[in-house]
């Protein structure tokens, strides 16, 4: 029932059949679809039934593209991130029909050369003041200036640059995908806990990867790692389909890992799936691999089962019938801080509710442990990352024991306060 | 079955009866344990300090509820989708109760009847007729309803929803949503003092109680649990056992390893016992450190005693409650969630 309500209201008004979708498609379709019912959930008991409940409408910039991975079972699906924000919204109504609050979700697709201005511009004329996105960092940056004016706070689901949070960070931002510096510090605690700390970096060559692997380079620096190598891999993706694709890569990378100096582990920086998920079981030496392939840190992985993780898992796959990833759990995260920032305000106005999001008091549960809250230097959410056996099993959680710090040993992940460039206050921004 | 598990633990129960004879004279009766992860329950005999049957279940036992005279065993199979009653003699199986996703059930008393159940994954607490098998009403509930208690008169039915931290009270008669308080975050159990004035919340990850006028639904107190030494984020309260007296409470608290025994009537912490003890392995030449996880507990009837079921170490700590130390350490099956005590 929830899954066929779902359609009728929202995808199917805002995403259109096929793939490539023109904005003003979706101009037109949202105003039909905003006012969507608590789907799913039987008529609540409370009196306040007799006049309509007010309703917010949490807006959702989607990226839509196709990601080519390694391993095909991860191929992201269409509704990535926004599956994780439509179970938020669901999560948020099962509590606020007892509180007299409905949310409802307005998600825009927005292909990958088309401008997300003009799907935020849409968004803001309906209404909306909070919006999440998973477009990359340049587009969140573009967002956030747009909707300042407007009073909008835009919601980091999926960008990871640690600039964003640093120097180009902006008052109106939260950032509930966590930094290439916290998902790195995360990978380092575990790898000096296991007394690995002789390491071989290994990075691609786009932007991301050149990031990334600088990620890498100051983790190994805190936590006392030591890199033994560091190699650029200049190799191109493609081969892989090929019929000889995999006689070529047994070739080939055992070749660009050799002659090392003994190390304990390979270190991938490779956000664009071009080599790291190649690299297990084909270096040279008999070693490892951690980062973008093997011991991956992560926000969420669909094996983490404690901390109540099975009722998050058996929720989203009966709505979404497939396994939540991590861009879900950061859409989830975003819909969930607004859902309970207006149960505490006892307010559906965005001025409230961010007001109560950014105070002393807000914490947010979800399912790893230590409860999540904002960093009030640079709007990043403070969060435990999980290291996942690239999805098959949960093999830790950072942050690790032992690792301390004076406020929350959730700041031993990523830029702390002392250390940040962020100049912008969060008071009176956005 | 027992010898399966012992070898899994590599605990076998014999090395675990010596740690008191003391205690031995003094206890006896039945405790029974639902083991979530191996599909089980645990039979202990307490005079003999050890698990004498092992009795397989649907899948996922977690909460469950007796009988006042302990004939019947009334447990919640999660992944089975169904309530089993169970005869506490036989071990068969006398009648079931389909229901999705269940995760704790207790039974108003007196007279054993009906059967409030929190549906977990469908946001509902459902209430059965245990005699026809029916089910009475449903109310609607916040996301991940689990902790779930009857007032003594039996008139309000107090729910905990732990995503969205909400203890959420209903009318016994005529199943309407009559309050709703917002707790710090992850609310667990819900117990409400005997004499009926207050309902006792845990919350897991906020770390605390909050103490709540049963008739007023205003908050009166939130008791917070501070350890030397250990990280506040391990201190996680989860089951709630409160004295007929309504002067203890003991709040199991979870990663802590320990049982806070609480003040009621002045809401302070008094001391914390440690769950967990080194036991002496045999097989492995080693000790072990058992009683980890605690996360509910249930009383011997005469109160002198208090079982914990310890999630992690797979094992029931009994804690002599005068005392308040771990007298003695029972395994059980894999992952135990709960843990009575018969009444009879």
């Amino acid at each position: 029932m929830t899954q066929a309500l779902v359609t009728e209201n929202c995808s199917t008004q805002f995403r259109m059949p096929g793939r490539r979708v023109v904005l003003s498609a979706f101009a037109a379709a949202v105003g039909t679809g905003l006012a969507l019912p608590a789907f799913g959930q039987p008529a609540p008991t409370s009196p306040a039934q007799s006049t309509p409940t007010p309703t917010l409408t949490i807006g959702y910039v989607h990226w839509q593209h196709s990601v080519e991975t390694i391993s095909y079972i991860f191929t992201p699906a269409p509704d990535n991130g926004r599956a994780g924000a439509e179970v938020g919204i669901t999560d948020n109504n099962t509590t606020g029909r007892f509180l007299n609050q409905n949310f409802a979700l307005a998600t825009l697709d927005v292909p990958t050369n088309s401008d997300p201005v003009a799907a935020l511009n849409t968004l803001i004329a309906k209404g909306i003041r909070l919006i999440i996105t998973d477009r990359p960092a340049a587009d969140v940056l573009k967002l956030a200036d747009a909707g300042a004016p407007h009073g909008v706070t835009m919601f980091n689901a999926g960008a990871a640059e640690d600039a964003l949070r640093e120097e180009n960070c902006r008052g109106n931002v939260i950032h509930t995908a966590p930094s290439y510096n916290m998902l790195t510090d995360a990978l380092a605690q575990y790898l000096i806990w296991k007394r690995w700390s002789r390491w071989f970096l290994a990075y691609g060559m786009q932007p991301n990867d050149l990031l990334l692997a600088n990620a890498c380079r100051r983790s190994a620096k805190i936590f006392g790692a030591h890199l033994v190598a560091d190699r650029q891999y200049k190799g191109k993706a493609g081969s892989r389909e090929t019929d000889t694709g995999l006689v070529e890569l047994q070739e080939q990378l055992p070749v660009f890992s050799q002659n090392a100096p003994n190390y304990d582990v390979l270190v991938c920086a490779d956000e664009n799936s071009v080599f790291a998920g190649y690299m297990p079981y084909r270096t040279w030496d008999a070693r490892p691999v951690a980062g973008s392939a093997g011991l991956i840190p992560t926000s969420w992985d669909p094996n983490s089962l404690e901390f109540g993780g099975r009722q998050m898992q058996d929720r989203f796959v009966a709505y979404a019938h497939r396994f939540m990833t991590a861009l879900d759990m950061n859409a989830w995260v975003a819909v969930r801080m607004i859902g309970t920032a207006a149960s505490y305000a006892q307010s559906l106005e965005p001025d409230k509710i961010m007001a109560y999001m950014r105070g002393p008091d807000f914490q947010l549960g979800a399912y790893r442990g230590l409860s999540l809250s904002i960093r009030d230097w640079n709007g990043q959410v403070r969060q435990a990352i999980l290291l996942s056996d690239s999805g098959r099993t949960v093999v830790s959680m950072s942050p690790q024991p032992g690792f301390l710090h004076q406020v929350t040993v959730l700041d031993t992940l990523g830029t702390d306060k002392p250390e940040t460039k962020c100049k912008l206050s969060m008071a009176g921004k956005g | 079955m027992i010898t399966r598990r012992t070898a899994i633990l590599g605990l076998p129960p014999t090395i675990l009866v010596a740690a008191s004879t003391r205690a031995q004279a003094a206890l006896t009766g039945m405790a029974y344990a639902t083991n979530e992860k191996d599909n089980t329950i645990s039979v202990i005999d307490l005079a003999q300090m050890k698990t004498v049957k092992t009795v397989p279940t649907g899948q996922r036992p977690r909460g469950f509820d007796l009988t006042s005279d302990g004939k019947r065993l009334l447990v919640c199979l999660g992944d089975s989708n169904r309530i089993d009653i169970l005869d506490t003699t036989s071990w068969k199986v006398v009648g079931s109760i389909d229901t999705p996703d269940p995760e704790y059930a207790a039974l108003r008393q007196p007279g054993n009847n009906p059967l409030y159940v929190s549906n977990e994954n469908n946001a509902l607490v459902t209430v059965w007729d245990i005699d026809t098998q029916k089910m009475l009403v449903q109310m609607p509930t916040g996301v991940e309803p689990e902790g779930m208690a009857v007032s003594p008169d039996g008139q309000i039915i107090a729910n905990t929803t732990e995503t969205t931290s909400m203890a959420q009270f209903f009318s016994y008669g005529t199943g309407k949503n009559v309050a709703n308080v917002l707790v710090p975050p992850r609310p667990r159990w819900a117990a409400f003092t005997h004499d009926g004035s207050e309902v006792w919340v845990s919350s897991e990850l906020g770390g605390t109680v909050t103490v709540i006028d049963a008739k007023t639904f205003k908050v009166l107190d939130t008791i917070h649990f501070v350890i030397e030494g250990l990280r506040s984020t391990f201190i996680q309260p989860v089951g709630i056992n409160i004295t007929r007296d309504d002067k203890r409470a003991f709040v199991c608290l979870g990663p802590a390893n320990r049982v806070a025994v609480v003040d009621v009537p002045e809401r302070k912490v008094l001391s914390y016992v440690a769950t967990t003890k080194k036991v002496f392995n045999a097989t492995v030449q080693k000790y072990l450190l058992v009683g980890q996880r605690p996360w509910h507990a249930g009383f011997t009837p005469d109160e002198k005693y208090l079982l914990t079921a310890n999630g992690l170490s797979n094992d029931v700590s009994v804690i002599d409650v005068t005392d308040l130390r771990v007298i003695n350490t029972v395994p059980v099956g894999q992952q135990p969630w709960m843990v009575l005590v018969s009444p009879s």
